[in-house]
């Protein structure tokens, strides 16, 4: 017997799992390769194209001089040295931490729900905010300004993050009609909150606060890009050490508990995380739906649900997606931008419908 | 089709110098365990060892309290009264991670929350030993458990789509790949066909052939006599009978915990056979 067990175990399964497994290799270095060009074509893009136009050139110069590396690509003009650095590049950079912080956030959630079609925004986290940072517009003081108005939606989104978390769990499973009517009851009052603050606020708060729930990148500054990504960067490390831990988690929280694994410890951490990723997301950006329930999904399609790479591509996928977003919402319409919250939700409102479809006819219920 | 536990076994290597299997400590030792909720009472004093090497059967009609037992010995749930006691320490005072590199369990229902590939699920059994020695074995352990349960030929598919009876092997699969010296099992046959059923409980004789300690959920009473050294019978949360398979199914005691009257046959291989009367 012990002999038998020394000699290597081939079975049938290992031959096929051995194609597979260079198979998958290629597609998802295909798909990192698509992001990484992606991305690096976004930022350029982004950077370039404005009412001020940029050449290619110019923009790589301008980096490489931001970072102390002179080269005859430096743009001529200081003017547009000092549009780039000001501007532009501040701008690109908050998309890029945005899109990959509610990416993040959206894979983590649906990791601990145990559910594809749990996403912050869907959920009410996003008007919990709405709700935080109109309360802090109409208070006036320290409140209104900018810093204010961001912690306020910070801590209306993590409120409301918990909020979800206790109502909606039941049994250690979250089911999709439970979930939905749990975002439907947050959405209901934050709405009614909302609604109560706007009648309450005078004609410049009800402005403000409208303009910030359709979302908008436009006048990010260095300091607000680097708050979010002190908070943006610090959950998505947490984020990825726990990827392995996610995986088990999808066998259900009671075998996931004989594998080993602390449940509760787990799913408390990974809220906190939610909550402080996708508040660090709406905090300065205002609203930006969808992105945390379109990516993660998109990239499980391609890569499957092991939580490493998923959690990886959708980083990526949520950066990509929120620079190019950003940009078409800057030029569309000439004179004018779009608010970049619509763009996202235009986008996935009919995904998401297409995704409760398809979870309806393949568990054959809401289950 | 053998299995192996892991190296700190002594098991296995003794058998085969002294034939007969050397005494054990019991590893679940359950002490008048009692477990209600509310004002409903779902397990009331049962007092049941699983040694290292045996086989125990838990058997009884539907809502007798079984699976509420198996989850009290895996340390799933405290008892209200009583205690468990899991290689001689109260089994909620292990910590998860000792406890999953020592137990293994099957629940009744295996769901998998995203299409995970069959070679992933299985892969998972693998988690708790990750960062020590054993997980040096991982590739072979998956490579054996998936042979074991016949389910190598499925390792690309994804878990979502299987049917019922793969689900159940590929989830035994996984509880395989655990190695784990005592494995509790709550109705491993319930989609299985009949090949299968009889490939399970082989298979759960053979690890406690190697020393470790099973204890299994059943609901046919032929295969528990069978294949189990001992059986427990449940009835409304207490234990009717627990004894060899030959002394326990006995036609009185059945018709009386189940409500109806049965034959108990002795089967051509000398093992009971229990027949409802038609």
């Amino acid at each position: 017997m012990a002999s038998a067990m020394e000699a290597p175990v081939e079975v049938p399964g290992r031959a096929s799992e051995r194609a597979s497994v260079s198979r998958r290799r290629l597609r998802s270095g295909l798909l990192f390769g698509a992001l990484a060009v992606l991305l690096v074509a976004g930022v350029i893009a982004s950077a370039g194209v404005g009412q001020l136009t940029v050449s290619v050139t110019e923009v790589i110069g301008a980096l490489l001089r931001g970072i102390g590396i002179d080269t005859p690509w430096a743009p001529a003009s200081e003017i547009t040295y000092e549009a780039l650095w000001q501007i532009r590049f501040p701008r690109v950079a908050m998309s890029l931490l945005v899109g990959a912080a509610l990416a993040v956030a959206g894979a983590v959630m649906q990791a601990v729900f145990g559910n594809p079609l749990a996403e912050p925004g869907v959920v009410g986290v996003s008007s919990g905010a709405a709700l935080g940072a109109a309360l802090g517009i109409v208070s006036g003081g320290v409140l209104a300004g900018v810093v204010g108005t961001a912690s306020m939606a910070f801590i209306g989104g993590v409120g409301a993050t918990l909020l979800v978390y206790v109502m909606a769990r039941a049994g250690g499973r979250t089911e999709v009609v439970t979930l939905l009517l749990t975002g439907i009851a947050v959405n209901a009052f934050a709405g009614a909150g909302l609604a109560l603050v706007i009648f309450v606020g005078d004609s410049a708060a009800r402005e403000q606060i409208v303009f910030w729930q359709l979302g908008s990148l436009n006048g990010s500054r260095w300091n607000e890009v680097a708050v979010v990504a002190v908070f943006a960067v610090a959950s998505s490390a947490i984020a990825f050490a726990l990827a392995r831990r996610y995986d088990l988690l999808a066998l259900g929280e009671r075998t996931a508990g004989h594998l080993g694994l602390r449940v509760e410890r787990l799913r408390i951490v990974s809220i906190i995380l939610v909550a402080v990723l996708t508040g660090a997301a709406v905090a300065f950006a205002g609203i930006i739906s969808f992105v945390g329930l379109v990516v993660p999904h998109a990239v499980r399609m391609v890569l499957g649900p092991a939580h490493k790479l998923l959690l990886t591509g959708s980083l990526l996928g949520g950066a990509v997606l929120l620079v190019w977003a950003d940009l078409f919402a800057r030029t569309a319409v000439t004179g004018a931008e779009l608010p970049i919250g619509l763009l996202t939700s235009l986008i996935g409102g009919p995904f998401f419908f297409y995704l409760l479809r398809r979870a309806r006819s393949r568990q054959g219920g809401w289950a | 089709m053998s299995h192996t536990p892991q190296p700190d076994a002594p098991a296995a290597a003794s058998a085969v110098a002294e034939p007969p299997a050397p005494v054990l400590p019991p590893a679940f030792h359950a002490d008048r365990v009692g477990v209600s909720i509310g004002p409903a009472t779902l397990v009331e004093d049962v007092s049941i060892d699983v040694a290292h090497g045996e086989l125990v059967a838990l058997v009884g009609p539907n809502g007798a309290g079984k699976s509420t037992l198996l989850s009290v010995l895996a340390g799933d749930r405290a008892p209200s009264s009583g205690a468990v006691a899991f290689d001689n320490r109260d089994v909620r005072d292990w910590t998860p991670g000792d406890l999953a590199r020592r137990r293994a369990v099957l629940a009744q229902d295996n769901q998998v929350a995203f299409p995970f590939r069959v070679w992933e699920v299985v892969e998972m059994g693998r988690a708790p030993w990750q960062g020590h020695p054993e997980a040096d074995d991982d590739e072979e352990a998956i490579a054996q458990a998936l042979t074991t349960c016949d389910v190598a030929h499925l390792t690309e598919r994804t878990f979502t789509s299987l049917s019922g009876g793969e689900r159940a092997r590929v989830s035994l699969a996984r509880v395989l790949a655990q190695r784990t010296r005592a494995v509790l099992l709550d109705e491993p046959t319930a989609a299985l066909d009949l090949k299968h059923q009889e490939d399970v409980l082989r298979v759960a004789r053979s690890l406690a052939h190697d020393g470790v300690a099973v204890a299994v959920v059943l609901h046919d009473l032929s295969l528990a006599a069978a294949y189990a050294d001992h059986v427990a019978v449940m009835e409304r949360g207490r234990l009717a009978a627990l004894g060899s398979p030959a002394d326990v199914l006995t036609s009185a005691l059945i018709e009386r915990v189940y409500g109806l009257p049965v034959h108990v046959l002795d089967g051509p291989d000398g093992t009971p056979l229990v027949l409802p009367r038609r």
